[in-house]
């Protein structure tokens, strides 16, 4: 590693260097170690494409090498892909190849032709419809994203300082700190019109301000990483995938607010977004980057990473600062808020991940140039995963202002098993339904909120006509129940009742009136609940019920589940035309409801039967029918 | 566990990661990291050195889900039912592991010490739902077979 840098010239001239390594590095072979690759095996292919050619001397470098010699070939681990469903991925450089579903025997291969010979793989290229696309950026899932915060994911070597210098890192940060004034930082995020990303909507430049005004000190920047929600992933990857920018991110709210203290608090599931912070800071630190007296001026940055221990709760601001403070995370009433008394009472700057990762961007190119993307009220992009019943699961870049159906059907390639699409779950526990009635829906703040729903975090869960919304309700529900901090009556005992009524209702107990009591609760709870997480827990029973109401009539009522996929609710029985009479159902019953003469049709007693389904996978002859 | 080390151990995470109360849940993960779980001993001490009382720590240690207060199972397999899981069908997954190690939703480790079946809301790895994870590492794309496999992998193994 270099000595530590004192002044913005040496800073310059690292980075200058750093751009003409990289510029000299042409070939490159990146492995995806996101965390979905490595459990697919990326890292034991990294090992082994270094191995062989180490073994047949192809020079190869996997640190960006600051004096290349011609013909090397730089190996890297980079972030995230997002296209997790595909991997491991493996993407050479310069050709722009993407391989997918590479394994272990695929790796000479990949040397003898795309390294020595320069030809491409095509086994290896991802298919769809018939067609090989060879490049990344041709396939579909790529071609029709605005990749703008996850630019660099992927597509560099996440552990390097180096490499992030080589794309121009920290130029905004050096920007900030020499040549303009806080005021000025404040008013470029406030004109760029960047709202947090983290599920609120708040506009950064105004919490900015708020904090820049106090006069308290110290001040504190804390990045929210507690990326709870089930099914969201972006700030996993960002994190993972290019943790440098979202540090820099940071650093420039220090300046520009005048705190010299900034916290990172990540989820503890993810232990690799851990490490890569962990990392980058111990990189920053000895290059002077962080640290006191940052290039030679009196402007100091300390960065501590606190890991979370699981409590989907610590994602709401107050609750968070405290357990960075190392209490119990529960939330406090509001005001005074985070801006005026936030972690150690202090004023804070409390923005997610996303949010920080979007600020060097629009201190280097301008407020005017984010604003091109996007939508009037919403500019900028937004990171969506993409999961659930869709042909392709993962993580996505798209405008503020696409329509859901350019992301489902356009960017996810549409239903899994030529299923056909019922809802997504947007904004998770928090969020609610859109429905085929929504495809032409922009993807923004307020869009959204008009239909009933919020951009949330970004998760976006996609669902086919097997899902049942009464159950899909359950369990957020349950979610939510369960993570409730206990702290106000509305929350702790209201979603307990909410979770007893959903669960008797697709457990086939569910009683007239049912419908109207759930619509009361969900009423009290969210005007009354104390924190975020209370007064949006009733959101995704409140929006099934608006979209879905006849499925849970049909529940309650009927008895009967429209989508066939509350078990309890099922019925079995035997079509008398198929069955031999082998008693073998009858053996296999775990209650002994099936009954007959050998050689002759059995029935199943429907009073007795607990709707286990070993019937079914015991019949030789598939005479047992569920319905 | 040797009551010794646990205090030895104790007062090096302390060295390293400070005493003041900021420090608590940084100090109860790597304790627990350690010991795989919170030993019960390690309240009384905690609170003499930090100058927290007692119904504090147990506070934190109780309020967060990753914490434990009973020891695990050597393999602690942790079936993630996030939203894509679930939607893709974790619970078959789920109910198939407790139908093999004899568990429940109330009992979590086998009486061996071997196993320990958990439920996590999310692991982030929604591209390869449904997911579950082996002492932290990831396996990807399960069903109920592939489940009953790895137990009898991991009993080789053990």
């Amino acid at each position: 590693m270099m000595d530590r840098i004192e002044t913005r010239e040496q800073l310059q001239q690292l980075r200058e260097a750093c751009m003409a390594a990289a510029r000299k590095e042409t070939r490159k072979i990146l492995v995806c170690a996101g965390t979905g690759c490595v459990s697919g095996g990326s890292l034991d292919i990294y090992a082994a494409l270094k191995a062989k050619m180490e073994e047949r001397n192809i020079p190869c470098e996997v640190e960006l090498a600051m004096d290349p010699h011609d013909d090397v070939v730089g190996l890297k681990k980079s972030g995230c892909h997002g296209f997790c469903e595909m991997g491991p991925l493996v993407r050479i450089e310069p050709q722009g190849w993407l391989f997918t579903k590479v394994r272990l025997s695929d790796v000479d291969e990949i040397i003898d032709s795309a390294i020595v010979r320069g030809e491409p793989v095509e086994r290896l290229a991802y298919h769809q419809n018939g067609v090989i696309y060879e490049k990344q950026e041709e396939i579909p899932f790529y071609q029709k994203q605005t990749r703008k915060v996850l630019e660099h994911c992927g597509h560099i070597d996440a552990d390097s300082l180096l490499e992030y210098l080589s794309i121009g890192g920290y130029q905004s940060f050096e920007k900030a700190l020499f040549d303009m004034q806080p005021a000025e930082i404040v008013k470029e995020i406030a004109d760029s019109g960047l709202r947090g990303r983290g599920g609120g909507g708040f506009p950064a430049g105004t919490k900015w301000s708020q904090v820049a005004r106090q006069k308290a000190t110290p001040k504190y920047i804390v990045c929210n990483g507690d990326e709870g929600d089930p099914g969201a992933f972006m700030d996993r990857s960002i994190m993972e995938g290019d943790p440098h920018r979202m540090i820099e991110g940071m650093m420039i709210a220090g300046v520009a607010c005048g705190a010299s203290e900034g916290y990172i608090y990540v989820r503890a599931e993810y232990p690799m977004a851990v490490a890569r912070l962990r990392n980058a800071i111990e990189r920053a630190e000895k290059l002077g980057l962080l640290g006191d007296n940052i290039l030679g001026t009196d402007f100091s940055f300390h960065m501590h990473i606190n890991r979370g221990a699981g409590a989907f709760v610590c994602g709401e601001g107050s609750a968070l600062t405290a357990s960075i403070e190392g209490k119990r995370g529960m939330p406090r009433v509001k005001p005074p808020r985070t801006v005026e008394h936030g972690l150690f009472d202090r004023p804070t700057v409390l923005n997610n991940v996303e949010t920080f990762a979007n600020v060097a961007s629009i201190v280097k190119d301008g407020a005017a140039a984010f604003c091109k993307v996007g939508t009037p009220t919403s500019s900028g992009t937004k990171a969506f995963a993409l999961t659930g019943n869709i042909q392709n699961t993962g993580l996505i870049e798209v405008p503020m202002g696409t329509t859901l159906r350019e992301v489902v059907f356009g960017v996810g390639g549409g239903i899994r098993g030529g299923k056909k699409f019922k809802a997504v779950q947007i904004g998770g526990p928090s969020g609610g339904c859109l429905t085929s009635e929504h495809l032409d829906l922009p993807l923004d703040f307020d869009s959204l909120k008009k239909a009933g729903a919020i951009i949330g975090s970004g998760g976006l869960v996609v669902m086919d006509e097997d899902t049942c919304m009464v159950e899909v309700a359950r369990f957020f529900m349950n979610f939510t129940q369960n993570e409730s901090c206990g702290k106000c009556v509305p929350c702790r005992e209201g979603t307990k009742r909410m979770l007893e009524i959903l669960e008797r209702i697709v457990a086939g107990k569910g009683q007239e009136g049912d419908i109207e009591l759930l619509e009361e609760l969900a009423d009290t709870i969210t005007n009354t609940a104390l924190c975020g997480l209370g007064k949006t827990a009733a959101n995704p029973v409140v929006s099934t019920i608006k979209y879905f109401r006849s499925e849970y009539e049909a529940h309650i009522r009927d008895k009967r589940c429209p989508a066939g996929a509350c078990a309890r609710l099922k019925r079995f029985s035997i079509d008398p035309e198929k069955c031999k009479g082998c008693s073998k159902c009858a053996r296999n019953c775990p209650v002994n409801a099936i009954s007959g003469e050998i050689r002759k049709p059995f029935v199943i007693d429907a009073a007795k039967c607990i709707k286990c389904g070993a019937c079914i996978t015991n019949c030789a002859f598939g005479a047992v029918r569920e319905e | 566990m040797n009551i010794q080390e646990l205090y030895q151990c104790t007062d090096d995470f302390l060295e390293k990661l400070g005493c003041e109360e900021k420090s608590l849940i940084a100090v109860l993960q790597a304790i627990q990291e350690k010991f795989s779980y919170l030993p019960r001993e390690v309240f009384p001490y905690l609170s003499r050195k930090m100058g927290l009382s007692e119904a504090t720590i147990y506070g934190v240690a109780t309020f967060y889900e990753n914490f434990s207060l009973e020891a695990k199972g050597k393999y602690v397999i942790k079936v993630c039912d996030g939203t894509a899981c679930h939607v893709r069908k974790s619970v078959p997954i789920l109910n198939k592991l407790r139908e093999e190690l004899g568990l429940s939703e109330q009992q979590k480790t086998t009486p061996d010490q071997l196993f320990t079946v958990e439920t996590v809301s999310c692991l982030g790895a929604c591209g390869l739902a449904p997911a579950l994870t082996v002492n932290g590492e990831v396996h990807p794309a399960m069903t109920p077979d592939k489940a009953v496999e790895l137990i009898a992998e991991l009993r080789r193994e053990a």
